[in-house]
């Protein structure tokens, strides 16, 4: 675990230096797209007048490029094909850095795949009637039993979501308090860590410095729900074009993190394979014409479909948007069905609210709403991104909520155990042992 | 069988890859590093300007070049109609004074505006002895405009070798060949009698009433003066309130006709005591008066 914290303590001093600088890019690798977002920080505003807050810190940025490209070398939110990606990546961010007329040195990338895992981590450690101080708290982080997560897996996140001083639970900063004994629950995510190897080095080869890694899920829910969700317990599903990514939120804190590998794109393929027509085309159809709910209407709306095959039969084709629904219904159900699968390991049902959020490019789908509610439960919304300054309106979206998420990510980060001077119980004896060397050699 | 393409359609071209290849994508980051492209936009091409007007500029050749063409340029200016000046008026100066003036300003008309310096003209003018003050205008296109006040004389101070004109505050205005060219104005003399010409010209004035024997004021040891009369009669005055002691005088001569008799010298200055010196027949007169008054003398 030691040197995964050395590499994310050196992401967060990247980060810390970047926000000095004041221009950080925010890099958002997905399956059929690339987003990059430059922000440009000016420190604190402090109260904006009129009533304004200052609006859960997205008045300390503002985004002053944007650009967004066709996803390649891509799948399932992992990068197959280096080269592809890594064009991508430039060509998104050059655009940015055009608009944004600045140059970018540091970014912030987040990624859907690479199979995250939730582990629930628990420590307690003895502070004998003291007062809890920043280096108790760090040593009740080190306390936790680190999981057999697997030797090709990695820690992505690990955060404190839960404090509990004796009997007391629910705290979520027990600094300055006294008791007996000091107990937290911690949430780790491990991704493999291959994946987030090859993301590391497609950013080193675009010139960038990595200043941070956050897994797409968890700031899809970030940007898509609002903070009283986050609160009192909600799942924000990102239905994205290679993995659905799921997130559950309690007290503020992301509790519980998962991925299925199906998504939009798929039920592109399930209508190119259905129908026998091109992907582009599927994909085209299916923005312009697809739907979950058949109605009556629908038989009579007929879809022409074309085709370059030279077979005139094959060419001219038409298709009434039933069909259509009916090709991507199974799919969608297919997809929700699994996500309520995650749910129920996760168990979703024992929280106080179960509110479900659907984000991500794949939401806009039309009937979703009806469809999902009727698979998840009823307390589900279509969820779009906070409006953050600077956002142009072409990315506001429920596509872009990982983006806009990553943005209030990377000024509000969340604390991760690595925040925390890890507590050597060695030291003083080492450092006593160094000394009677040092006697002896001299003396 | 039919050909699937006709021969004259070319193939389809490869799409354009939107991605900037590396190379580019590395020149456009440089590019956009804020020190770098102030250097490009900025300190290159200013330091190229510069240096090449300095290259051009060093050459002597050149310089006497563009000297020339600045000279051209500026002459051509100066000789438009607009600006030329073809004469001058004098106003409120005699015409003797007038022609020195003319003699002084040395400007050969025409001459263009640019050539011209009032400030200089008024400085020399203002150096005649004549000329009380002088103001300088220049009208563009038309004339210099000289408007003089002369200084007024007052008075003639006859010196050992010279007779000069003063005016009321003792300057001299020009010398002159003899006192009969001026007959109307006083004489004066003495040492220091040039500091003291307004003190003279109120004497003068309260003399009204023996103009007709007044032949002129003497300073004395440049301190006091004298009031010199015909038949070398002199009134000696104080330092201080000299004219109250003139007045007395005069006075003294409408009560008892003082200065018809035979006393050269009316001494005031002690104004207590005013002391008369009479003339040598006068004293022989008056012993003899005082002889007789005592019986001593013979008939």
């Amino acid at each position: 675990m030691s040197d995964l914290y050395e590499t994310q303590r050196g992401m967060r001093q990247i980060r810390k230096a970047a926000m000095q600088r004041g221009i950080v890019a925010i890099l958002d690798l997905g399956t059929s797209k690339a987003t990059c977002l430059v922000l440009r920080f000016d420190g604190d505003v402090g109260d904006m007048g009129d009533g304004v807050g200052p609006m859960a810190g997205q008045s300390q940025f503002r985004i002053i490029g944007a650009a967004t490209t066709r996803a390649r070398g891509m799948r399932h939110g992992e990068i197959e094909v280096m080269q592809e990606t890594e064009r991508a990546v430039r060509t998104v961010v050059q655009a940015a850095q055009k608009m944004a007329q600045v140059r970018v040195d540091h970014a912030i990338v987040s990624f859907s795949g690479a199979n995250p895992r939730s582990y629930g981590l628990t420590g307690e450690i003895d502070i004998n009637g003291q007062e809890v101080t920043e280096s108790d708290v760090a040593g009740v982080l080190g306390s936790c039993d680190m999981p057999d997560i697997g030797s090709h897996r990695a820690v992505l996140h690990a955060q404190p979501v839960n404090f509990a001083l004796d009997h007391r639970s629910g705290l979520s900063d027990p600094r300055g308090q006294i008791g007996n004994s000091l107990t937290t629950d911690m949430h780790l995510l491990a991704v493999d860590r291959d994946v987030v190897r090859n993301i590391l080095h497609c950013i080193k080869r675009c010139d960038l410095e990595l200043a941070g890694l956050a897994s797409s899920a968890y700031v899809s829910g970030i940007a898509a729900m609002v903070e009283d969700e986050q609160k009192l317990g909600a799942a924000c599903i990102d239905l994205g074009a290679g993995t659905t990514g799921v997130s559950i939120f309690l007290r503020g804190h992301m509790i519980y993190a998962d991925t299925v590998r199906i998504g939009g794109l798929h039920v592109s393929q399930d209508i190119s394979r259905g129908l026998g027509i091109p992907m582009t085309l599927a994909e085209r159809i299916k923005t312009v014409h697809g739907g979950l709910v058949a109605t009556g209407r629908d038989d009579r709306d007929m879809i022409e479909l074309s085709g370059e095959t030279g077979d005139w039969e094959h060419d001219r084709r038409e298709i009434s948007r039933s069909e259509l629904i009916g090709i991507m219904r199974p799919r969608v159900e297919e997809i929700l069905e699994e996500v309520r699968e995650r749910l129920d390991v996760a168990g979703f049902d024992d929280l106080p609210s179960q509110k479900i959020v659907l984000t991500g490019g794949a939401s806009q789908v039309p009937g979703l709403a009806g469809l999902a509610a009727r698979i998840l439960g009823q307390n589900v919304r279509l969820g779009r991104p906070l409006r953050v300054q600077g956002l142009p309106q072409a990315a506001t979206g429920p596509g872009f909520s990982s983006a806009v998420g990553l943005s209030l990510f990377a000024s509000h980060p969340q604390d991760e155990c690595w925040d925390f001077e890890i507590r050597d119980g060695r030291y003083p004896a080492r450092s006593l042992r160094r000394a009677v060397k040092w006697f002896k050699e001299n003396w | 069988m039919q050909p699937l393409r006709r021969a004259g359609i070319p193939a389809p071209e490869v799409r354009h890859d939107p991605a900037p290849s590396r190379i580019s994508y590395r020149l456009n980051r440089i590019w956009l590093s804020p020190v770098l492209r102030r250097i490009i936009t900025f300190v290159v091409p200013s330091v190229l300007v510069i240096g090449l007007i300095g290259l051009y500029i060093s050459n002597p050749n050149r310089q006497a070049v563009l000297r020339g063409w600045v000279a051209d340029i500026t002459s051509s200016i100066e000789a438009r109609p607009e600006f030329q000046i073809r004469q001058m008026s004098i106003t409120g100066a005699s015409p003797v004074l007038a022609n020195a003036i003319r003699e002084r300003v040395e400007v050969d008309f025409p001459v263009s505006w640019f050539r011209i310096e009032p400030a200089d003209i008024q400085a020399r003018i203002a150096g005649l002895d004549a000329v009380a003050d002088v103001q300088v205008t220049v009208e563009l296109g038309g004339a210099l405009n000289l408007r003089v006040t002369e200084r007024e004389p007052a008075v003639i101070w006859r010196r050992a070798f010279s007779l000069e004109m003063l005016d009321e505050t003792g300057v001299r205005i020009a010398y002159i060949d003899r006192r009969d060219g001026r007959p109307d104005l006083p004489l004066i003399t003495g040492d220091g009698a040039d500091a003291a010409v307004f003190e003279a010209m109120t004497l003068f004035e309260a003399a009204a009433p023996i103009n007709d024997r007044l032949r002129g004021l003497t300073r004395r040891g440049e301190r006091r003066w004298d009031v010199v009369l015909d038949r070398d009669q002199v009134i000696q005055l104080p330092e201080q309130e000299p004219r109250v002691a003139l007045e007395r005088v005069l006075a003294m001569q409408a009560a008892q006709d003082i200065l018809n008799r035979d006393i050269p010298v009316i001494d005031m200055r002690d104004p207590e005591r005013p002391i008369v010196r009479l003339g040598t027949e006068a004293i022989d007169y008056l012993r003899l008066t005082r002889a007789f008054e005592k019986g001593l003398a013979k008939k």
